[in-house]
């Protein structure tokens, strides 16, 4: 093992902040959780009732947990946090493994490390080791606040060590994943859905099949039962695991040549299918994979909000504040409840929205676009075929939360019904997100170097939605915003003039802006 | 329309700033139809700007930019489709292949000859399944060179296309370019491969800080600068530091070493026969000489007079 202790140094020097940015994420995770609840709930029975309602929101289980003694603050932290805290070390213990596996493999530096004077698996053996501690960093600090809190000793202490040993599995996970793989992006991209499914197991069989929970590590950490009933015989599970995991990355490292993986990077077509060698067709390529990713990921997001179904009002509480929020557009509390989650949905579809718009500008700033306007191909050809893909990718992303809203509730209710009216409710928001593209191209055109600003036109929006009415903000600072103007369906009906009017604005940023792009240098 | 000395590039007065840089200033290039024309310069000399405005990526300042006899700028794709550019530094998608991406460039260009297609990609061993972000340096270069030497066009923009490729792929793609040029092509290259300059160039500019300080045939270039000349002499030679165009004089007794102006060899030579010439070694300087002379920090200011008419 020449070299690893060496190696373990510089990798710990670079990764300094890394590890301290992601422990105080991680334990500002639980902790708040802590302090939130305690300052909520001001009396025992009130914190009981609240409780018994929410232990019976099968959404809630499915997306948080086993609900257990959600009468205590220990058991609300564990609830709360635990299976988001095992997805942030899943996440960090991936990164960690990643750049000082694949990533230095693929720039060529591991192998200058390498033919130096260490053994073979020195700079593995670093970034196992690396990752380790640094997920026993995250575990200590959660256990240490928590003790502090103060919450159970014991408990508090198993919280930690649970999800220390999460991230021991992850990055076990993520070490296989190294060796498989011949990319950094497709281990990430395992990594990534071995991370998904065993969420994903644990929350079918917390509402279902409890055997399936107990095929998830993150079932295992929460079957630890802090607070509620310690036991310690699941974190020797979650310590076999990682074990395993970590010895088979080392057995297939010895089977593997460098540079490459265990299965080989799939060679793609020698020739390009006449529909790629067009402007729109290359334009539609270039983002396909984000568009399906984003719809796909809001419609379930949608599923999520439309399996509250209609009994919202036990969800939403008695809270008068949460209550103005929902009913500012007249009507009933569902339609209220779901004018909000449609504009939330919205809101989370313009991220696509932006992102789109300024996917010229980072094709243009790594340097790809001359190339292709060297050829026959105009400016503006090339960036009205983007503006097209945005606009189709806007549209079908909005239609994938729209559809996913009415399933969800259509499967909890038995009410199909409002598939439809969903759907078009939530397509309507595609004339706000527009004006948010129309910025991005406009800024793009005209002020490149200020691309990115268009992002922070979507961070007023949300500031908007969510806050605007609260604060009781002046309207002309709510009116900045383009979702301020869109009838809030379905709560109050749809309102056609806003909407032609969003386009018209949306249409005009975006002519000044291919305008702009024009007559401007390339970067 | 004349067809011999038609230019296919032609910049005068050139001026381009970034911000307070100037990056441009005032410069000139011709590239006449059918040469392969050489454009060499220090890094940062103004090399990629010069080629960035002709392509119509930058807008100029002042100046006159024709290609094709057109305007770059406005006329911007359709003259691309008589031209293929590859650029110094190629950067491909990561999820591409190298095929996809030749047949992608190829065809937004107008057409690819698919014979040549198929023969370069065997000549230049690239294997077009590979996706972008696999490919070496050496490799996404190849990808670019196929592409455009596949192109059916008139013109190439070749912007240091063979940086990450090895000597035996070097001398594939300068085969190509003689292939090109044979067949009635133009070619705009810059190097700073020297034999590969010396081997293809027909005519070659040097710039400096955004002006160019020399154009013109190798030869004419190689005539500007100075000869370096060892003498054995039957007696001490008389005169020669006072010819102009002698520098660096060393006379020791009988043997005089010294460089002299190539335009003034005859006059120095006249002086050593005087003196009785027993042994002489004239040395031309090497193109290594030639531009790092160029390249270097003691060169006077650009004077027309020393440039060479290249016709």
């Amino acid at each position: 093992m020449t070299g690893t202790g060496r190696f373990l140094v510089a990798f710990l020097r670079r990764d300094r902040w890394h590890y301290l940015w992601w422990a105080l994420g991680a334990t500002l995770l639980y902790y708040s959780q802590a302090v939130s609840v305690k300052g909520l709930y001001t009396t025992q029975a009130e914190f009981d009732r609240a409780a018994a309602s929410m232990q019976d929101n099968t959404a809630f289980i499915a997306m948080a947990g086993p609900a257990r003694a959600l009468n205590t603050i220990g058991g609300q932290v564990m609830w709360q946090a635990s299976a988001f805290g095992a997805v942030v070390v899943g996440l960090m213990s991936m990164f960690l493994v990643g750049r000082h596996t694949r990533v230095e493999e693929e720039s060529g530096r591991d192998e200058l490390l390498r033919a130096s004077a260490v053994s073979r698996h020195a700079s593995l053996t670093a970034a196992l080791v690396g990752s380790l501690l640094a997920n026993v960093l995250v575990g200590a600090l959660v256990a240490v606040s928590l003790v502090s809190f103060p919450l159970d000793r014991a408990d508090s202490v198993a919280v930690g060590v649970g999800l220390a040993l999460c991230g021991w599995v992850f990055t076990g996970a993520a070490l296989v994943a190294a060796q498989l793989t011949s990319s950094t992006r497709g281990m990430y991209a395992v990594s990534g859905a071995v991370i998904a499914v065993v969420y994903a197991l644990r929350a079918i069989g917390d509402v279902g099949d409890p055997v399936l929970s107990w095929l998830s590590p993150i079932g295992w950490y929460q079957a630890m039962h802090p607070y509620s009933g310690l036991r310690w015989g699941p974190a020797l599970l979650l310590l076999g695991l990682a074990a395993a995991a970590s010895g088979a990355a080392y057995a297939l490292f010895g089977r593997r040549d460098f540079g490459g993986g265990v299965w080989a990077a799939r060679p793609g077509p020698d020739r390009a299918e006449p529909s790629l060698t067009t402007a729109l067709g290359f334009a539609w390529w270039l983002q396909r994979a984000s568009i399906i990713g984003w719809t796909g990921g809001i419609a379930l997001l949608g599923l999520a909000y439309g399996s509250i179904g209609d009994d919202v009002g036990t969800l939403i509480g008695d809270s008068s504040g949460s209550q103005d929020v929902f009913v500012q557009g007249g009507g009933s509390l569902v339609d209220g409840f779901y004018a909000v989650a449609i504009a939330v949905i919205a809101l989370v579809g313009a991220g696509f929205t932006v992102s789109s718009a300024l996917r010229p500008h980072s094709e243009e700033e790594s340097g790809r676009v001359e190339v292709l306007l060297a050829t026959g191909l105009t400016r503006r050809r090339w960036l009205l075929a983007q503006v097209v893909v945005t606009i189709a990718g806007t549209l079908l992303v909005l239609a994938g939360g729209g559809l996913g809203l009415g399933v969800g509730f259509g499967l909890v209710t038995g009410d199909g019904g409002r598939i439809g009216p969903f759907l078009l409710d939530t397509v309507g928001y595609v004339a706000p997100s527009l004006v948010l593209a129309g910025l991005a191209r406009l800024l793009y055109g005209v002020l490149p170097r200020w691309a990115y600003l268009a992002w922070a036109g979507l961070g007023l929006g949300v500031l908007m939605v969510f806050f605007g009415p609260l604060l009781r903000l002046p309207g002309w600072l709510q009116g900045l915003s383009p979702y301020h103007h869109l009838a809030l369906v379905p709560a109050e009906p749809f309102r056609w003039l806003p909407f032609v009017a969003l386009l018209l604005v949306a249409g005009a940023l975006t002519a000044v802006g291919l305008v702009g792009f024009g007559r401007r240098d390339l970067r | 329309m004349t067809f011999v000395n038609e230019a296919i590039v032609d910049i005068s007065g050139l001026t381009k700033t970034f911000g307070t840089t100037r990056a441009l200033d005032r410069l000139d290039l011709t590239v006449t139809r059918g040469e392969v024309h050489g454009f060499l310069g220090p890094n940062g000399a103004g090399k990629s700007t010069t080629i960035r405005v002709l392509l119509g990526m930058l807008r100029k300042d002042s100046g006159e930019v024709r290609l094709f006899g057109g305007d770059p700028w406005r006329d911007a794709a359709h003259l691309h489709r008589r031209l293929a550019y590859v650029p110094g530094d190629v950067n491909l998608w990561p999820n591409l292949t190298g095929g996809q991406v030749i047949d992608l460039l190829g065809r937004l260009r107008g057409g690819l000859d698919e014979e040549r297609r198929h023969g370069l990609v065997e000549r230049f061993e690239l294997d077009p399944t590979k996706k972008g972000r696999s490919y070496s340096k050496g490799n996404r270069q190849k990808v670019a060179l196929v592409a455009a030497l596949a192109s059916d066009v008139d013109l190439l923009v070749l912007d240091e296309p063979t940086s990450g490729l090895d000597p035996i792929m070097e001398s594939v793609f300068t085969e190509y370019v003689e292939q090109f040029r044979a067949g009635g092509g133009t070619v705009l290259l810059s190097s700073h491969i020297l034999a590969e300059v010396e081997r293809l160039c027909d005519r070659v500019s040097i710039i400096r800080s955004g002006r160019r300080v020399e154009t013109g045939t190798l030869a004419d270039l190689r005539h500007l600068t100075r000869t370096s000349v060892v003498a054995e002499l039957a007696r001490p030679v008389t005169g020669l530091a006072e010819l102009p165009g002698v520098h660096d004089l060393d006379v020791q007794g009988e043997r005089a070493i010294f460089e002299v102006d190539t335009v003034r060899i005859d006059e120095a030579v006249g002086l050593l026969h005087r003196a009785g010439i027993r042994s002489l070694t004239a040395t031309p300087p090497t193109l290594e000489e030639l531009f790092l002379r160029h390249y270097g920090d003691e060169i006077p200011a650009a004077d027309p007079e020393r440039e060479a008419d290249g016709s």
